[in-house]
């Protein structure tokens, strides 16, 4: 397919429909209202079920719903929208059956703006939902990433029967790009041997997520951590960017990342050998290329646009052998280029935060933004 | 083991051979055999799928012969419409308490009758939360004692009962809205005549169909069943006037 100017939002509608979507439930909420129109008119039009919910404790739930069908079904919304969702998340992962969501992520906490934002990292990487479920999360950095990435979740979902959210922020969302958009998949009928479609011709089926007595509980709580540690083994995925020869390392993720891109480049023709990870899924997180990483080089600095999330998990992969550094904007402020170029050249001259935490280190820098 | 001669009373077919967890004299037990006998008569068995609620009949998806899912609390019409809305040639019904439908799932049921869910939903009025021990419910009446309003119902400050049956017949998704009691056999018979409109709406695609059923919570009530059962007769009834709320022309032609 030829490349064409997409809107990060409708691509990733399209991305949906073409990767087989059957059935899409959401509620309006900036920055991700148009993948909603979109698929209000493009889901009919496919004889595919569409329905905006009463709100998105409704849209979760009928996701839940279409998804013990078997079908393919996703849910989109943003930071505020996601915090509803997040009962339903859990009776899905508890349930073990497949689905999508996508969050636009904006500022907050709160109702907060509808800027750009990364804070709901941890809510999606590491928390949520109650009970302990494992979760896999993609993160792209472009529309042509989050095109690609529409279809590998609902890949990952079903073959690890799992939740697969893709969080993405306002920016990649609004943002036009020329992008590729993959062929239409026809919809197959999967044929799922849990699916609660009708018990015709065949056993009746249950499908629950209640485990009334505590050791059946523990039981399936271990049965997703096996699953888990198998998507943790095959499905991490990255983009390293000037790693052969760096003396350093920026670690960020969407949006961040390309940010940290722009500044690593016009480091390097200043001479200063840094380099940069861009992880893809944030769950599985690439502990264990930071891990390798924090043997040979001096030191990490992670751009992130929050109070410094995924620095923990970086933090937990370097184990304290070299120091790691934090620079972040949050509440919906995207970071310049010439920000995270100037956190480059402070550290290039040797200049690492060695006697305190560095995100303590870094709040009284932004004492400049706080007086503002 | 040979059936006697005489067999007068066996267990449906919509029904799985397993001894149901309701105390005696509760009335869920009779609203499920309802639907299994009419699942059963309308030969829909394989074509349907539950949705359970949380609430004292949480695990109803162990006594019917169908396929089954188990909705959180409330969200049992939201996770119907998403089965219904992929598969709309299967038969989808919930089983909802009055907690579950008509305090934390208010809106879920609303919007789902609003826009004509082509689903039937029977809604159990025991005017209590019978699972978590006989709390005050929506549906509690006025002055009736629960363990969250131990001096009777206050209506100045815990307001007043929220009639269902009424409140969603005003809305046009509605094909079929009707209000019905278990307190005695001749109103047990019109129940299930009742439910079996309820699915032959679904089953015509005439939209949204609940019935409600008036029900017993002997074990919270402090009552016996057969206290409970005069409770209903005497004190719900009036306060939950029985009748057909809305029933659609098309749905007045059928004759079964
Ligand atoms: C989100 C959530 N809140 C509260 C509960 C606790 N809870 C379980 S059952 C129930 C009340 C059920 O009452 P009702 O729907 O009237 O059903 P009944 O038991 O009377 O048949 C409550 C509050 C829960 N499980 N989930
Ligand atoms: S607590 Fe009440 S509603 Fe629940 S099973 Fe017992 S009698 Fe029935
Ligand atoms: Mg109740």
């Amino acid at each position: 397919m030829p490349k064409e100017l997409w809107k990060g939002n409708e691509a990733i509608a399209e991305a949906a429909v073409r990767a087989g979507l059957q059935a899409y439930f959401g509620y309006p909420i900036t920055p991700q209202t148009e993948i909603l129109e979109y698929l209000s008119r493009r889901m009919p039009e496919l004889g595919r079920a569409f329905v905006q919910a009463e709100s998105e404790l409704g849209a979760i739930n009928m996701v839940y719903g279409a998804a013990c069908t078997g079908a393919r079904v996703m849910s989109t919304s943003s930071s505020p929208g996601v915090s509803l969702m997040m009962e339903g998340l859990s009776y899905i992962a508890g349930t073990e059956v497949p689905a999508v969501l996508v969050n636009v992520m904006r500022g907050g906490p709160g109702l907060g703006n509808i800027a750009p934002a990364q804070s709901d990292y941890n809510q999606a990487v590491h928390g949520g939902g109650h009970g302990d479920y494992p979760r896999i999360v993609l993160a792209p950095s472009s529309v042509q990433e989050a095109i690609d990435l529409m279809g590998l979740s609902f890949d990952l979902a079903e073959k690890y029967r799992m939740i697969c959210m893709v969080i993405l922020d306002g920016s990649i969302g609004q943002m036009m790009e020329p992008a590729e958009m993959p062929e239409m998949k026809p919809i197959v009928d999967r044929n799922f041997d849990w699916a609660t479609n009708g018990a015709i011709n065949r056993e009746r089926r249950i499908l629950s997520s209640i485990y009334i007595d505590p050791p059946a509980e523990e039981v399936a709580n271990l049965r997703l951590g096996k699953r888990w540690r198998e998507v943790q083994a095959n499905e991490v995925r990255y983009k390293e960017y000037y790693l052969d020869d760096a003396e350093f390392v920026i670690v960020g993720f969407g949006t961040a990342g390309r940010v940290a891109l722009s500044a690593v480049r016009a480091a390097r023709t200043e001479g200063i050998k840094v380099g940069l990870l861009r992880p893809i899924t944030v769950s599985p997180y690439p502990y264990q290329v930071i891990d390798q990483l924090a043997g040979r080089v001096s030191g990490f600095l992670v751009t992130e646009m929050n109070m410094g999330q995924m620095f923990d998990d970086v933090r937990l992969a370097v184990r304290g052998r070299v120091p790691v550094e934090f620079y972040g904007r949050t509440g919906g402020v995207v970071p310049f280029p010439d920000e995270i170029l100037a956190e480059i050249r402070r550290i290039a001259a040797g200049q690492w935060t060695t006697d305190r935490d560095p995100r303590d280190a870094w709040q009284a820098r932004m004492v400049s933004v706080l007086e503002r | 083991m040979n059936a006697p001669t005489n067999l007068v009373y066996e267990r449906p077919e919509g029904f799985t051979d397993t001894p149901t967890h309701y105390c005696p004299g509760c009335t869920h037990g009779v609203a499920h055999r309802l639907i299994a006998e009419v699942l059963e008569e309308m030969e829909l068995i394989p074509k349907t799928i539950g949705v359970a609620p949380v609430g004292c009949s949480v695990f109803a998806y162990n006594y019917f012969d169908t396929d089954f899912v188990e909705a959180p609390h409330g969200r049992a019409p939201a996770m119907a419409t998403g089965i219904k809305r992929v598969l709309p040639d299967r038969i989808v019904f919930t089983y909802q308490g009055d907690g579950d439908l008509a305090s934390i799932g208010m809106g879920e049921i609303v919007h789902a009758a609003a826009r004509g869910e082509n689903i039937t939903v029977i809604f159990i009025n025991n005017a209590n939360y019978g699972m978590t021990g006989g709390q005050m419910a929506p549906t509690t009446l006025p002055g009736m004692k629960t363990t969250s309003s131990p001096n009777g119902r206050d209506v100045e400050t815990q307001g007043y009962p929220i009639r269902m049956a009424e409140m969603l017949s005003t809305l046009e998704g509605v094909g079929y809205c009707v209000r019905r009691s278990l307190h005695d056999p001749k109103n047990i018979r019109l129940a299930k005549k009742a439910i079996r409109m309820a699915f032959e709406t679904q089953a015509r695609g005439l939209g949204f169909s609940m019935v409600e059923l008036l029900s017993t919570c002997p074990t919270n009530w402090g009552m016996t069943p057969v206290a409970s059962l005069k409770f209903v007769e005497e004190h719900m009834v009036p306060a939950y006037p029985l009748g057909d709320y809305k029933v659609s022309d098309a749905i007045k032609q059928v004759k079964i």
